[in-house]
């Protein structure tokens, strides 16, 4: 999903790099006002985490592969201001093994960084309105989320290909071949973000920032025990 | 319950892991958008990287010759990078806000 320098013109680049500065901004505000000392080590770990996943390319189709874009998952583990923040740290880094375009990199921070973890939260923040209050609704609900952001990374691409793509293609058969191959790809976003999330729930709950709730369900319970054996 | 710092220590090591042990076997073909992009005819509109001959790109250590072992190294710089570069970060802006709103773990 990495945007190589060429594919999209230089103003339009420029623009995704001042709406990325801006985005990017926004997030270490807001994620300074939430952020806690236990979660500074998971943060880097998130970010460091979806390095080391982003290499493991996973067959999708006949000659085509797909791997994790990261930011739904790390928007779930450490919000999404963190999370956006995660995905871009990745992002800078990657630039320098040539994944990724220089020129590009505003344009791969909001595709796969703000768009993945803040459009990947909003649908997580809703499945998790509608279903049960537990874990087993917070993995399936990460899972789900994690697919939805690829189609709507994909879909960012897209956009910014219509505004300023330096090939003039018909639009439509674009938009319909990148929805379809991420479509694919969001299944195994999907499973490994439901694996991950799942296996973070069942070691250490409370570092889940998306089950937040749970963590202090679990944490109150034997106090009100406590208190009422006193009583 | 682990604490933070083992969890964060047993997360790294599994990092590791991926990029050693299962990064070499990785599907090698274009990605999603790569495959479109050849596809739909706007694959040539890519020009070189600014950093494709440095001595990381394309996930190989420059200098080692062995495939498997070279693109594995690379992917422990880049998790231990990403990890020392998102720490500085998300440490900063901890201390953005000078308040201790949480008692320190004691870890």
């Amino acid at each position: 999903m990495h945007i190589p320098d060429g594919f999209i013109n230089a103003g339009t680049s420029l623009g995704a790099g001042v709406l990325a500065a801006g985005g990017v901004a926004v997030a270490v505000k807001k994620s300074s006002q939430y952020m806690e000392d236990k979660q500074v080590p998971l943060a880097g770990l998130t970010a460091a985490f979806v390095f080391a996943v982003q290499m493991l390319n996973f067959p999708v189709a006949a000659g085509t592969s797909g791997h994790l874009l990261g930011g739904a998952l790390a928007a779930i583990l450490v919000g999404p201001w963190a999370g956006a923040l995660c995905v871009t740290v990745v992002l800078i880094v990657q630039a320098f093994f040539a994944d990724g375009g220089v020129t590009a990199l505003g344009l791969n921070i909001l595709d796969m960084g703000l768009v993945t973890a803040l459009g990947g939260y909003a649908v997580f923040a809703g499945l998790r309105r509608v279903l049960p209050k537990s874990k087993a609704s917070v993995t399936v609900a990460a899972g789900l989320a994690a697919g939805v952001s690829v189609v709507l990374s994909s879909i960012a691409f897209w956009s910014q290909f219509a505004l300023g793509g330096n090939v003039d293609i018909a639009l439509g058969s674009v938009l319909v071949a990148m929805v379809g191959v991420h479509t694919v790809i969001g299944i195994g976003e999907g499973l490994i973000t439901a694996a991950t999330v799942g296996l973070v729930l069942g070691v250490r709950p409370d570092l889940v920032y998306g089950a937040r709730d749970l963590a202090l369900l679990l944490e109150l319970r034997p106090q009100m025990r406590t208190a009422g054996g006193t009583s | 319950m682990t604490t933070t710092r083992l969890f964060v220590i047993a997360g790294l090591l599994m990092s590791f892991a991926l990029v050693l042990l299962v990064s070499p076997f990785a599907n090698p073909n274009p990605d999603g958008l790569n495959r479109v992009a050849e596809d739909k005819g706007f694959a040539a509109a890519e020009t070189d990287h600014t950093f494709g001959d440095g001595p990381l790109a394309d996930y190989a250590v420059r200098g080692v010759d062995d495939d498997f072992i070279s693109k594995g190294l690379s992917g422990v710089i880049g998790v231990l990078a990403t990890f020392a570069l998102g720490l500085a970060l998300f440490a900063s802006l901890r201390a953005r806000r000078g308040d201790r709103t949480t008692t320190k773990e004691n870890d």
